[in-house]
């Protein structure tokens, strides 16, 4: 996907200027500046879009929960108590507008009950490959980020839904429990079943049997 | 404690949230178990890509941070709405 950084975002990668800082920005949200929530907007929009897009496989549903998560994180600042970072209550808002949006589908059941491991015995596959240090991984290059991109659309989506929230958002597993309503067991359970589809869907791309499937988010 | 029960454990142990006792057992069955080494060191890996991958999300196509900022605009400008 073709994609043009604007020199806003490119900033916000870095240390924000001077009067850019979050609890800065909301104060004067607050009193009324809408340029200061642009500011925000373009802070964040990067991180929200490619958190709703990995959640809904998506561009379209991603492009409108992104919208709807600005428009609800607008009109709900005046409540933000700064208890939590700006960040983590924005993309909390996100993850629940993303769920309802997967809700609506109604395509899987995001609170089903999770099935046991499905290793038999009492060992593990004895032809177990190391690929970790595949001197491929020793740089972020752009195919193992199409290969993280591809193999975590792979994942069923109740599974994909935790290892975002844990592993690319950094979200606690009290965290995630509060914002899926599952125990932290049951969190764990399934970031458990999540990281261990994602590790074989690497090895069978380290040992060649994975292909990287060229498709486009669903539109 | 045999490989299922590393199994078992594994999601604890590499986020660092196992008793130590039980990491000890994990990591004296590591000391004769290539399997689970392999096992180990790539679960490892395929959680550190992901911590790694978060990092550099850091653009948007232009055409939907406008449709963003148009949005937004026509919803909470237009209607001279406060937070």
């Amino acid at each position: 996907m073709a994609s043009v950084m604007s020199k806003d975002a490119r900033a916000a990668a870095g240390t924000p200027a001077q009067g850019d800082e979050d609890p800065v920005l909301i104060s004067r949200v607050n009193g009324g500046d809408y340029g200061a929530f642009e500011r925000l907007v373009r802070k964040y929009e990067a991180r929200v879009y490619h958190h709703c897009l990995k959640f809904l496989n998506s561009q379209e549903d991603a492009e409108d929960v992104l919208q709807e998560t600005f428009l609800q994180a607008y009109r709900s600042l005046s409540g933000f108590r700064g208890e939590a970072a700006f960040s983590t209550w924005l993309m909390k808002i996100a993850t629940n507008n993303c769920l309802m949006r997967i809700r609506k589908r109604k395509k899987v059941d995001i609170v089903s009950i999770d099935k046991p491991i499905d290793y038999d015995g009492s060992h593990l596959p004895r032809e177990i490959v190391d690929w970790s240090k595949n001197p491929s991984l020793m740089s972020a290059n752009d195919e193992i980020r199409e290969v993280l991109d591809y193999t975590i659309s792979l994942l069923p989506e109740d599974k994909r839904v935790v290892l975002i929230l844990k592993d690319l958002e950094g979200f606690s597993n009290i965290e995630i429990g509060e914002m899926l309503g599952m125990s932290v067991a049951a969190v764990k359970s399934r970031l458990h079943r999540a990281r261990l589809f994602m590790r074989d869907a690497l090895s069978a791309y380290f040992e060649g049997t994975l292909k990287l499937a060229k498709t486009e988010p669903d539109r | 404690m045999n490989c299922l029960d590393i199994l078992e454990k594994i999601g604890d142990y590499v986020d660092k949230e196992l008793d130590p006792a039980l990491c000890g057992e994990i990591e004296r069955h590591l000391e004769d178990c290539d399997p689970c080494v392999a096992f180990v060191n790539t679960l490892k890996k395929t959680v550190e890509l992901f911590n790694r991958a978060k990092i550099s999300e850091n653009s948007i196509p232009e055409p939907v941070s406008s449709k963003l900022r148009g949005f937004l605009k026509e919803n909470i400008s237009n209607a001279g709405e406060r937070p």
